[in-house]
């Protein structure tokens, strides 16, 4: 078994994810038998084997995508603001983060 | 409207230009035709008829002052769920976007309207593009319309069953590990995923952003072109979008094909493969054989570990991107005791269970201790696997192989096992991997009368040529072979 109860429990945690208790369960399993499968990736030796960080570090100059780094002004707060689902202008809304 | 199915590019235009009928006229018809067919199909999620008549008054005065219409005009057009469409509701087939509404446009949507599309509305799909069915869509599946008891694949079903049901010309879909090749294969039209880089994805909700691609289903290959050629480009806004030289597909794809090699590699042919698919593709094979092109039998050793890899790549990325869904600046936010809760409801409540079973896989992926023996080592794994084609096309000029080892299955069949249904995308991962381009196109129907998808391989930014053999595969008949 790769993936225990505690290690379901501990990465939603990390993920920001509320489980039930029946997805605890569904998803260990369901872990388990996906990562063991991934355990195939162990049977090669890639200790000579660059990892690919890019796509297409070759194809197109990497250097050309990027842009001067200038201050655009623009003027989209508000429309951004509506989509929030608790704002109050110029700010999104959250629970309270500090006590006092 | 029996003439439907028939409606390709060219056809629209000409009848514009016949003054055969107006473009709104056009546009209301196949309005009637999603309003009798989308409610058994549900490859719809959202109508935009005002932004669609919109569009269509502007070419009717375009044809009425008697310029020249733009390449797409007055082509009714359907945009997946994923993609972003000002002041059109984008779900990503989630809870969490259920009144998501975009304040912009994805650049290909832009180029699409600025070329004349009219834009019908917004596709099902799989929950953030998760899936090969589309059984994992917040807003209930899509049917096959081929055999509507069926799967029309995933993740971009809706839009693979809107264009074969001839409720719209032509569809824009995602690609992340064959999200548009294999419901294309499924619903039986050509489906293209273009090189990585080639289209600009500015406006596509990510999922895995060094694998996620935007490319176009139609009912012909000149028809996938066009859209093709109207949206790709380099964009500023997206960063991994090249600055290539755009291709003239309509004069390339035209050229004869005699010679071309293609390779056929071993590993797509094993275990696992439905006998009538295989059968179906060896005879497509047999078709270029006579049209003069050169079968090369390949070697590419690293296939079976691209299930593996590719698991690993898109889910942690997919658990980066997605940690942007937290009840804050956007979609669905349940009510918290504290900032955290907050989070952990609106994301335990919003996602559905593939997207969670992704996330907690990536998260996993990338976690102390962990990052080592799965993603770094996943990554270079990908080096592999894109070297095997880059080899390849040392050889051969193209790749042919099957576009999924089965036809589409059956409604609810595989949603128990998420291993099994990962498995079954093992033909179309490797390309994703390896950034570079694949259609697939019909070869045929099998005895139950299902499609089976050929897909076809080039290196990257060789657009041209696999659409040239694609074109002449179709001209040759192999569609219905």
């Amino acid at each position: 078994m790769k993936i225990s109860r505690d290690d379901v429990l501990y990465v939603a945690e990390l993920a920001n994810l509320e489980l039930n208790e029946s997805e605890v369960e569904t998803f260990r399993g369901q872990l388990d038998a996906i990562l063991t499968y991934i355990d195939k990736l162990k049977q090669l030796d890639v200790s000579a084997v660059e990892p690919m960080a890019q796509v297409l570090q070759s194809a197109a100059s990497p250097d050309g995508a990027l842009r001067d780094d200038v201050v655009r002004k623009c003027n989209i707060a508000d429309a951004i603001l509506e989509q929030a689902p608790e704002a109050k202008k110029p700010y999104f809304r959250v629970p309270k983060v500090i006590e006092r | 409207m029996s003439a439907a199915n028939t409606w390709t590019v060219s056809a629209v235009r000409e009848a514009l230009e016949a003054k055969k009928l107006s473009a709104r006229e056009l546009v209301a018809e196949f309005y009637a035709r999603i309003e009798e067919k989308n409610p058994e199909l549900n490859a719809f999620l959202t109508l935009s008829p005002e932004r669609a008549y919109a569009q269509t008054d502007r070419i009717d005065a375009l044809r009425a002052r008697g310029e020249k219409l733009p390449p797409l005009a007055g082509v009714p057009v359907a945009i997946k769920d994923v993609i972003s469409t000002r002041g059109i509701r984008t779900t990503c087939g989630s809870r969490i976007l259920e009144n998501y509404v975009p304040p912009y446009d994805a650049t290909a949507v832009e180029k699409l309207e600025s070329a004349g599309a009219v834009i019908l509305g917004k596709t099902n799909c799989d929950e953030f593009a998760m899936g090969s069915s589309n059984e994992n869509s917040a807003y209930g599946p899509v049917r096959n319309p081929v055999a509507t008891d069926r799967v029309p694949g995933g993740s971009s079903g809706g839009s693979a069953a809107a264009v074969a049901a001839g409720l719209a010309v032509a569809a824009l879909g995602t690609d992340t590990g064959g999200s548009i090749r294999q419901p294309g294969a499924f619903c039986g039209i050509p489906a293209m995923m273009p090189t990585y880089g080639r289209v600009s994805r500015y406006g596509l909700i990510a999922f895995a952003s060094s694998l996620d691609r935007i490319g176009p289903f139609a009912t012909t290959v000149r028809d996938a072109a066009a859209v093709l050629s109207v949206i790709e480009g380099h964009d500023a806004n997206d960063s991994t979008s090249a600055a290539v030289p755009q291709s003239d597909y309509f004069e390339e794809m035209e050229k004869p094909i005699r010679g071309m090699r293609i390779g056929i590699p071993g590993e797509y042919f094993g275990e696992g493969m439905d006998p009538e698919v295989r059968a179906k593709i060896e005879a497509g094979i047999e078709l270029m054989k006579r049209m003069g092109c050169q079968p090369v039998a390949l070697r590419m050793p690293h296939t079976e570990y691209a299930i593996a890899t590719y698991y690993i790549v898109a889910t942690a990325e997919a658990s980066s991107n997605l940690a942007r869904f937290d009840g804050v600046r956007y979609g669905l936010r349940v009510h918290g005791d504290s900032l955290r809760e907050m989070y952990k409801k609106t994301r335990g409540r919003g996602f559905g269970p593939e997207v969670k079973r992704r996330i907690m896989l990536g998260t996993y992926a990338l976690s102390s201790g962990y990052y080592d023996a799965y993603y770094l080592r996943a990554q270079k794994v990908r080096t592999l696997i894109a070297r095997d084609f880059l080899l390849a096309f040392e050889k051969v000029d193209a790749i042919v192989t099957p576009t999924s080892p089965t036809t589409a299955f059956r409604l609810g069949e595989r949603t128990m096992d998420p291993l099994a249904m990962y498995l079954a995308d093992i033909y179309t991962v490797t390309g994703s991997l390896a950034g570079i381009p694949g259609i697939s196109i019909p070869c045929g129907t099998t005895s139950a009368r299902l499609p089976v998808g050929l897909q076809i391989f080039g290196p990257r930014f060789a657009e041209s040529r696999v659409l040239q053999l694609a074109l002449a595969f179709e001209k040759a008949g192999g569609f219905s072979i």
